[in-house]
């Protein structure tokens, strides 16, 4: 019995002696890279709050204003649409100059049941059609998740245009490039926000960091319902709706 | 930007119905894109007659095989030229052969076309066309005889074992060139079938219709091309084998009208949230070009006249007349096919909610002179390889 | 050469008809192999030495794509740098109902004032038409959205002879619930209850004037208050009698304004 104990204490302080020392180089190792995780990776999303949008286009032009986006109405990186939802449940759907421009009511408004506008941009998706069928890898993720597009190495063939569910991108009349929404990439690396948010009379677009509990995005996130456009294509979108109607495509 | 593109945007703006993503307005797969399927459809087509000769022993089909091997070559050739013209940098296209995205079917295009350029046809040509080549290299004129010597890489072995081994090599490479062929058009099929941002070309089915459609317009293009050039030279027309090509045009058009047949009913049974749109394009946008040019003309009375020639005892001249009618209208009906599924995918929004149109140009890099040429060029690369490899084993020089 | 034995059945002769020995390596598969190295040769050695470095990245980071997007010049400047100058605005419009508004909603892109105030000047803009893009009436906007009709609202008048846009509140707390609610408004215009005051039906506290958010007007709590004219026993004559105690198709007891919409309401 003695001799029994005495091998089970040896091989359970053999075992101490040895985890302890893995636990010592773990530790050792997490010391060292502390530094590395310290600074986490960001990850950049917007929230959308569709009951604070009252369609003034101001983002649209904003957008243009800070990213050379022609001006001509058949290019935008943002737009905002108005859905008007009529008692016989037909759907009319406007964006007269992406929003921007003026909108008229044509039907009588007792027709109508419901009404309201939805700015849309690229939703910067998890997982990116635009970027899996790019030929050559010019349209690519950023650790920050964002989606880019290298201008010096797009060939132009539109297949990231056929593949973005959402019509986000643009043939650039041009750079002849496909161009697209960045997030403002430029402005938010450097501490700042989109200019579309920038500009948003009523704040109904939320920057934030989706991996900071304290960004405001994710108080949206916990406070309200939160729906994303097409979710059945699997595409992830970063771009999160509250208040999102069902007849929103 | 120029004001004509401007302008030709604004006019597509007042042909609008229901409502698009305003990024949608442009079309941006132009005719272009038609011929790029359309052109590589016929060079799968072209080689599968062909491989019918040596892999499945069709004797019958003998005075087609080389026509049809050079038909593919001269079509393969011209193939990346649409694509390369569409592009916004064209300069910048060798990226996709040398640093591609492997997630991207379409970055597979340096890989299969190398692959059935390289490894199937031209070995297949130069196997079969080997000896002849070292004849000629000897007997033509400076400085064609260089050139033989050269296209034969200055082999010199006609010994019977060398010819015997040729012709194994030739069966081999058509063996791997079955699938390499479907590899191709199928491939092509994949670029829009794996879209699934668009309902109307994300379908598991678009390859393999793509396939079939391919295999009917190149056996079609063979046949019109035999019927045209045999007589020219003073020869008759082997009605055996005329025959027999119409049997498997007509073999590859049941086949692929059932599949379309099937894709149609499939996608009107299960009725899903796009088929509202779908009606509407086809019904106002794609109805001369769907229903009429595609499935009645180019399809349901080229099926109606082969089978009539098959059940009837027409007389040799009738029947030629017959094979040349419907094999014009295969032609018609595939490249309506084409520009169904390339143009059709483009005109709905992908919101579901409205249609856009397309202007076609006259001039310009993608317009409809553009696409032109580009259709006729490979018949110009096909004479000039008639001419340098006559597939009928004559000497070039007129004996 | 000739010692070589390959065992692959294309250089064999079992079973193949034309009698094919092989007893010597075919010169043609040699010629074509030189051909087919000389090419895969050209192929990777441009892959090697002729394509740019940043084209071969294939991961996330393509370092020089990023650093061409960072090096994009900003045209807005944020509205924080312009309480560096400009203090007193700025103080007025946080307390105010613009404070969600950054100044370059109204005064445009500004980073080159930052930067050269004197050089460039952003717009002071003084019309009704900068105004009216957000204050037009809409039916599309969200309700409590304040909202004029430019056409009746004073016309040809300046906003800002009676709106300071930097604390913009009513000159005088509004009499009248359709300056804000003018959607309802229009639709009551219509309805049989367009002669009944909102507040006969709405509690509504005078706070609610002030801070429209936080404190809310009321609605009718029971049917009873319906029934006031609706009820068989009420003597007001115009209105169409129910018994409002059983009223229901199964007699569930919902609220009378749960299905008939009161602003508008409809029999049947």
């Amino acid at each position: 019995m003695k001799r029994i104990n005495f091998i089970k204490l040896l091989s359970k302080s053999a075992i101490v002696i040895a985890t302890g020392n893995l636990f010592g180089t773990v530790l050792h190792a997490a010391t060292k890279s502390v530094s590395v995780t310290i600074s986490h990776v960001k990850r950049y999303a917007l929230g959308i709050q569709i009951e604070k949008c009252i369609g003034c286009g101001n983002c649209v032009l904003a957008c243009k204003t800070e990213n050379d986006v022609p001006k001509e109405p058949f290019y935008f990186r943002t737009w905002v649409e108005r859905y008007l939802i009529k008692k016989n449940d037909d759907v009319v759907v406007q964006s007269i100059e992406g929003g921007a421009g003026k909108l008229s009511t044509e039907m009588e408004e007792k027709d109508i049941l419901r009404s309201f506008f939805v700015p849309k941009l690229c939703n910067h998706c998890e997982k990116p059609p635009c970027a899996q069928v790019c030929p050559v890898g010019a349209t690519f993720k950023t650790e920050e998740g964002i989606v880019l597009v290298d201008e010096k190495r797009c060939i132009g063939c539109s297949y990231c245009i056929q593949a973005c569910p959402y019509g986000a991108r643009y043939m650039h009349p041009e750079k002849h490039i496909a161009d697209k929404c960045t997030l403002c990439f430029h402005r938010i690396k450097s501490g700042g926000i989109p200019a579309c948010v920038e500009i948003c009379p009523t704040q109904a677009r939320v920057f934030g960091d989706l991996e900071s509990k304290a960004s405001p995005l994710i108080r949206l996130k916990r406070m309200k319902k939160i729906h994303v456009l097409k979710p059945e294509l699997n595409t992830e979108p970063k771009v999160f709706y509250t208040d999102l109607d069902g007849e929103v495509k | 930007m120029n004001i004509a593109a401007h302008e030709g945007l604004l006019k597509i703006l007042g042909q609008v119905s229901g409502y698009i993503y305003p990024n949608e307005i442009e079309v941006h797969w132009s005719i272009l894109i038609v011929v790029y399927p359309y052109l590589t459809g016929l060079v799968a087509g072209a080689f599968i007659l062909a491989s019918l000769v040596k892999v499945f022993n069709v004797t019958a089909l003998k005075p087609t095989y080389r026509l049809a091997l050079l038909t593919a070559l001269a079509f393969l050739l011209i193939a990346p030229l649409p694509l390369l013209l569409h592009l916004g940098h064209p300069l910048r296209s060798w990226q996709i052969f040398f640093t591609p995205n492997l997630s991207s079917a379409m970055a597979m295009f340096g890989f299969v076309y190398a692959w059935y350029l390289m490894v199937v046809l031209l070995l297949e040509i130069w196997f079969d066309y080997r000896a002849d080549m070292v004849n000629w290299g000897q007997t033509a004129k400076f400085p064609l005889n260089w050139l033989y010597k050269i296209l034969s890489l200055f082999s010199k072995d006609v010994s019977p074992r060398a010819k015997v081994f040729d012709k194994r090599m030739v069966k081999y490479i058509t063996i791997l060139g079955i699938p390499s062929a479907f590899i191709l058009h199928g491939y092509v099929g994949f670029i829009f079938g794996s879209i699934k941002a668009n309902p109307w070309w994300s379908s598991v089915l678009i390859p393999i219709v793509f396939l079939f459609s391919a295999i009917v317009s190149g056996i079609a293009l063979v046949m019109l091309l035999y019927m045209i050039i045999t007589p020219s030279r003073g020869k008759p027309i082997d009605m055996k084998c005329l025959d027999k090509i119409a049997s498997f045009l007509l073999y590859a058009a049941i086949v692929d009208f059932s599949l379309e047949i099937l894709d149609f009913t499939h996608r009107l049974y299960e009725s899903e949230e796009s088929i509202k749109i779908i009606t509407d394009m086809v019904v106002n946008k794609l109805f001369i070009s769907l229903v009429v040019l595609q499935v009645l003309i180019g399809m349901v009375i080229p099926l109606g006249i082969l089978i009539l020639t098959k059940a009837a005892k027409f007389n040799q001249e009738l029947r030629k007349l017959l094979y040349f009618v419907t094999a014009i209208l295969i032609q018609i009906g595939i490249f309506s096919t084409r520009w169904n599924v390339v143009l059709g995918g483009q005109m709905f929004s992908k919101s579901l909610r409205g249609l856009t149109s397309y202007n076609m140009e006259m001039m310009g890099r993608e317009g409809f002179l553009m696409a032109l040429v580009l259709l006729i060029a490979p018949f110009f690369i096909l004479a000039i390889l008639i001419k340098l490899l006559p597939p009928w084993g004559k000497n070039p020089d007129g004996e | 050469m000739g010692k070589i034995k390959l065992n692959i059945n294309i250089f064999q002769n079992k079973g193949f008809k034309d009698g094919y020995v092989m007893n010597k390596f075919p010169d043609q598969i040699i010629r074509i192999a030189i051909v087919f190295a000389v090419l895969i040769g050209i192929v990777i050695a441009i892959k090697l030495f002729a394509i740019p470095p940043e084209l071969q990245e294939q991961g996330i980071f393509r370092t020089s794509a990023i650093e061409r997007e960072l090096d994009h010049p900003s045209q807005f400047a944020g509205s924080e740098i312009c309480s560096d100058c400009h203090d007193e605005e700025y103080d007025l419009k946080l307390n105010g109902y613009h404070s969600t508004l950054s100044c370059e909603v109204c005064h445009g892109a500004a980073l080159a004032h930052t930067e050269e105030p004197d050089e460039f000047t952003p717009d002071i803009p003084n019309k009704r038409r900068l105004c009216a893009i957000c204050h037009t009436y809409n039916l599309s906007r969200p309700t409590g959205f304040p909202q004029i009709n430019p056409y009746a609202h004073n016309p040809l008048e300046p906003c800002i002879t009676c709106h300071n846009p930097h604390d913009p509140v009513p000159p005088e707390s509004p009499r009248e619930c359709v300056a804000c609610h003018a959607n309802i408004a229009r639709t009551l215009s219509v309805s049989p209850h367009v002669k009944l005051e909102c507040t006969t039906c709405h509690a509504t506290p005078d706070e609610h004037k002030v801070h429209p958010r936080s404190v809310r007007p009321g609605k009718p709590e029971n049917r009873a208050f319906c029934g006031k004219c609706h009820d068989r026993g009420s003597d007001r004559k115009d209105a169409p009698k129910i018994d409002v105690s059983s009223h229901g198709q199964n007699g569930e007891k919902y609220l009378c304004w749960q299905c008939h919409y009161p602003h508008l309401p409809e029999i049947d």
